[in-house]
């Protein structure tokens, strides 16, 4: 990670990557909400950050004067390559309809209810070997032994590629969301990757099989094939923001049970809270803040937003708006009312959250049945990530 | 009580068939629509409720008028 100037006045000149912002982000959410809702940053080119989930919905419905063909939370600035490799992007995440419209379509029956029943028992079975695999040791890293360690395979086995790579690819995805603002990693990763799928493209049509990269390669749209370049781009999409963002859901959950004892026994005892407490947990800890792009000179909230500027999809401060969540800084697992968009809002709407979801509850059973009680190592280090996806990377725990 | 999703404002978020899988099905594109034709039972009008509190595309209406 690069240095960051320490911030002296977020109403004006924030910063995302500052350590403050990534150790304790909703006290500075509070003070803005209160004093500048939507603030302003040139730090890393002209940027918005909304605080209130009255704003943060609106900017999110409003896709004709904000965009998403730039959802980068930090915005790339090392050398382009002549050719873009990804003349799309990666749809529908970085697309505007009508293009995002019809890839959305494509992904969505994978990710279906249904479908994601379909994914329950493998990962189970993953999680329940990967606790077994350290429970004899008293100890473990909560977020790099167990997190870190389940989409990414749940991913590959969707998408149909070998997870012997599972490392490789936690890598490259790393590389792109978590060290995005080291632009030779960044571009080193976002290569590797790209290069990695197109082989596989060309492997799937010698030989396709029954997942979701040969599918994209068999699917006709008004008659004709998805250009290559787009299907590249849409499996790209699933393992960029299938692992990261559902890793860190499941590291945050197991640190807040880890440190609020009662919550763990309220869920390794009572199944039925499963359900409302998987809400209350992407709430509270909501990973994901994404972006948009202005395409015109326009007036928001009294802002003046000019073309160009970014604006910084905040819902995980929403999420904390004390206008839209009673007692929003406390965890109630049970907590009726909760229109979250830990998954966005609008269009955009998060196309992997069943499976997330699914993955989320499982990790957390499977976690709690073998292990109802644990806490945190006694003078050990919790570290987070932060920046376009939240969570934590180290979570030491001890269950003696 | 009658209930209805709204398909212009529903973006699938699947909350209301989470909660209430009795009153909701989803689609495999994740439209959500109510079981037939949206009356709820009184047991379970405080499902209905929870469902409709928790969208957060405020797409569930009570229209039992
Ligand atoms: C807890 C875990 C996750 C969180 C918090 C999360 C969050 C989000 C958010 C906030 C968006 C909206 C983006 C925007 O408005 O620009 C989004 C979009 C998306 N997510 Fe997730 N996500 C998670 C897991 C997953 C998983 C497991 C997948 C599976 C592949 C996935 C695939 C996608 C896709 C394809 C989109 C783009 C949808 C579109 O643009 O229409 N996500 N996600
Ligand atoms: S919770 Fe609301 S947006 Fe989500 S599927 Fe149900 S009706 Fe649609």
């Amino acid at each position: 990670m690069t240095d960051v100037r320490p911030v002296a006045d977020w109403k004006t000149d924030f910063d995302v990557l500052s350590p403050a912002y990534v150790d304790d982000p909703f006290s500075i959410w509070d003070d803005l909400r209160e004093s500048c809702p939507v603030a302003h940053s040139d730090r890393r080119g002209s940027t918005w950050l909304p605080t209130t989930y009255k704003d943060v919905v609106d900017l999110a419905h409003d896709i004709e004067h904000f965009s998403s063909l730039d959802i980068t939370v930090i915005p790339f600035t090392g050398e382009e390559p002549e050719e873009p490799v990804l003349p799309y992007g990666v749809p529908p995440i970085s697309a505007d309809p009508p293009l995002h419209t019809f890839t959305r379509r494509l992904l969505l029956p994978w990710f279906s209810h249904r479908k994601v029943e379909s994914y329950e028992a493998m990962t189970r079975e993953l999680c329940a070997g990967l606790v077994e695999s350290f429970l004899a040791d008293g100890r473990a890293d909560a977020a790099a032994d167990y997190a870190q360690q389940i989409p990414v395979r749940v991913i590959a086995a969707i998408l149909g590629v070998p997870a012997e790579l599972s490392d490789t690819f936690t890598g490259w995805v790393r590389a792109v969301l978590e060290f995005a603002d080291d632009m030779e990693v960044r571009r080193d990763g976002t290569i590797a990757l790209i290069e990695y799928f197109v082989a596989e493209v060309e492997r799937r049509k010698q030989h396709p099989g029954d997942d979701l990269l040969s599918a994209l390669l068999q699917t006709e749209v008004d008659g004709q094939p998805i250009e290559d370049s787009i299907v590249l781009g849409v499996a790209a999409l699933t393992l960029i923001a299938g692992v990261d963002t559902t890793w860190s859901a499941i590291g945050s959950s197991l640190w807040h049970l880890a440190t609020h004892p009662e919550d763990a026994k309220t869920l390794a005892t009572d199944p039925e809270a499963m359900p409302l407490a998987i809400e209350e947990l992407l709430r509270a800890y909501s990973p994901v803040t994404m972006a948009r792009v202005v395409t015109g000179d326009v007036e928001f909230e009294g802002c003046p937003m000019h073309a160009g500027d970014k604006v910084l999809m905040n819902f995980p401060a929403a999420n904390r708006d004390p206008a839209a969540f009673e007692n929003p800084d406390a965890v109630v697992l049970d907590r009726a009312h909760n229109r979250h968009v830990a998954f966005g809002s609008g269009i955009h709407r998060c196309a992997g959250s069943n499976l997330a979801r699914m993955e989320l509850r499982v990790a957390i059973e499977e976690w709690l049945k073998r292990i109802p009680e644990f806490r945190i190592e006694e003078g050990a280090e919790v570290t987070w990530a932060g920046g376009q996806v939240r969570g934590p990377r180290s979570v030491p725990v001890v269950f003696p | 009580m009658r209930i209805r999703v709204d398909p212009d404002k529903c973006t699938g978020h699947a909350r209301c068939y989470g909660l209430a899988p009795e009153l909701f099905s989803v689609d495999d594109y994740g439209l959500s629509s109510v079981v037939g034709d949206g009356t709820v039972p009184p047991e379970l009008e405080d499902k209905a409720r929870l469902a409709i509190a928790n969208c957060p595309e405020y797409a569930i209406e009570d229209v039992s008028g």
